[in-house]
């Protein structure tokens, strides 16, 4: 157990920011986020179709964007922390070639719930905002 | 659209809100370990609850889980939407009534999941689907438009709820079509915009180009002005010349432009009017000292830096005399 350590409620407070990621946006992650979530809209792996679209290229699916939020949260939580909640706004376009920075931090705890909310942040360096959003975490209580 | 065009399309598309987009059904495959491999490759997902069964069955559940965010990705559709299409439901209707009134734009704006209970392998996922609501008509940045919103239910083989999903959709009347084929050109990392030089001010920004800060000056009646513009507000000469600042000044008045950041920009700028010892205000930015020590009064010392590859602009530091080259 003590490889994977997860997060007390107690631990945690409002404010406590999360570790940065950078998520290199490659046309691998693009059409495999696509396939692995079983989203064969054209858009995510043919090119051609999303230029048609008014696009440079293929663009990240919602479910990777999701995906990586979740993951973003349970990267530091540790692995008994069960999500509750995802909600997300998006906005501009992940495409090949762009870097997204994943930023966020601790705004709220429910003492009796022991659920906690991080506001997350996903923005390209190209475009700028491409998720922004919740996640709530219910933590361990208690030892 | 005319106002009864109008009435008449929403007549149709708000006997919508309700609609069963899927009825109860079973995903094609029960939740496994195989599909939750793949996934977690692919997003770098090293969480032992997903793909560590001696972990999790040592953990508080006993057993691995599916990662929640693949609660939609069970009930897929598949290869087919890539080689046949999607098969005609509820939503595919009212999006092809959208897109027969010109609403041909289209944006997923919100996706928000709750989960209620965790799904593991040889769960079996049945989702049902409804059109839930439906905005009225709306003016957004992308074009005037209706949102609407799907509710996707999730449950197991067991009937126990395992979560929801709302999908929120902009359809819009696009402003602009949008380009065709984009070029393959590398992706360019953004600046600041360019600065708009006209017949008035292009002189201002030159100078600022070359490290200068000018502020114009009435040769009549000696009354500085800024920003540029032809004729003194005082005695209406349009004759002038302009003097250099130093760069001295102090704070009127700031803020700090939060998030969302802006491609090409620093994140968090203190923006700033600068009132200089010449008289005269400068919009420009605070840099060198945290938002939380800018004070109204303050004084400060600019300096003309380049900012990006393409923009030189004056940076003001705090102190007189304090600017870092
Ligand atoms: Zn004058």
């Amino acid at each position: 157990m003590s490889d994977y350590p997860t997060l007390n409620f107690s631990e945690v407070n409002v404010g406590d920011a999360l570790p940065e990621q950078e998520i290199d946006i490659t046309s691998g992650l693009v059409v495999s986020g696509a396939l692995a979530t079983r989203d064969y809209e054209p858009v995510h792996h043919d090119k051609s179709v999303a230029q048609a679209a008014g696009l440079p290229d293929v663009f990240m699916n919602i479910l990777t964007s999701q995906a990586l939020m979740t993951r973003f949260a349970t990267d530091w939580s540790g692995p008994e922390a069960v999500v509750k909640s995802l909600d997300i706004k998006l906005g501009a376009p992940n495409v090949p070639g762009m870097v997204m920075k994943v930023t966020g931090s601790v705004t709220a705890k429910d003492d009796a719930s022991g659920v906690i909310d991080i506001a997350v942040m996903g923005e390209n360096n190209i475009w700028g905002m491409h998720m922004a959003g919740t996640v709530q975490l219910a933590l361990p209580q208690g030892v | 659209m005319t106002p009864e065009e109008i009435e008449a399309l929403e007549a149709q598309i708000y006997a919508y809100v309700g609609k069963e987009v899927c009825t109860a059904t079973p995903a094609k495959d029960a939740v496994n370990e195989t599909m939750i491999r793949h996934w977690t490759e692919v997003m770098g997902d090293t969480n032992p609850a997903y793909t560590n069964p001696e972990w999790a069955a040592s953990s508080k559940r006993g057993k691995t889980i599916a990662p929640p965010a693949m609660m939609y990705v069970w009930n897929q559709e598949g290869y087919a939407v890539a080689s046949t299409g999607r098969p005609s439901d509820a939503q595919s209707d009212l999006v092809q009534l959208f897109n027969d009134h010109g609403y041909t734009g289209v944006l997923g704006t919100n996706v928000k999941q709750e989960y209620f209970a965790e799904a593991s392998p040889g769960d079996q996922v049945v989702m049902e689907m409804v059109i839930d609501t439906i905005s009225e008509r709306k003016a957004t940045a992308r074009g005037t438009g209706y949102f609407y919103e799907t509710l996707a239910t999730f449950s197991n083989q067991n009937g126990v709820k395992l979560g929801t999903q709302r999908f929120r959709v902009l359809k819009f009347i696009p402003q602009e079509q949008p380009a065709a084929a984009s070029s393959d050109s590398a992706l360019e990392v953004p600046t600041r915009i360019p600065s708009p030089r006209g017949h008035d001010n292009k002189w201002w920004w030159e100078a600022c180009d070359e490290g200068r800060i000018m502020i114009q000056r009435c040769t009549s009646c000696q009354t500085l002005r800024h920003p540029p513009r032809p004729m003194c507000g005082e005695c209406q000469s349009i004759e002038w010349d302009a003097i250099e600042s130093t760069l001295d000044g102090e704070v009127l008045s700031y803020t700090c432009l939060r998030h969302p950041s802006i491609p090409g920009y620093p994140k968090d700028p203190v923006c700033a009017v600068i009132k200089l010892d010449e008289g005269t205000h400068l919009v420009s930015n605070i840099v060198g000292c945290e938002y939380e020590d800018v004070s109204i009064g303050m004084r400060v010392k600019g300096k003309v830096e380049q900012v990006d590859e393409k923009t030189m602009l004056p940076q003001f530091y705090p102190g007189t005399g304090g600017a870092r080259s």
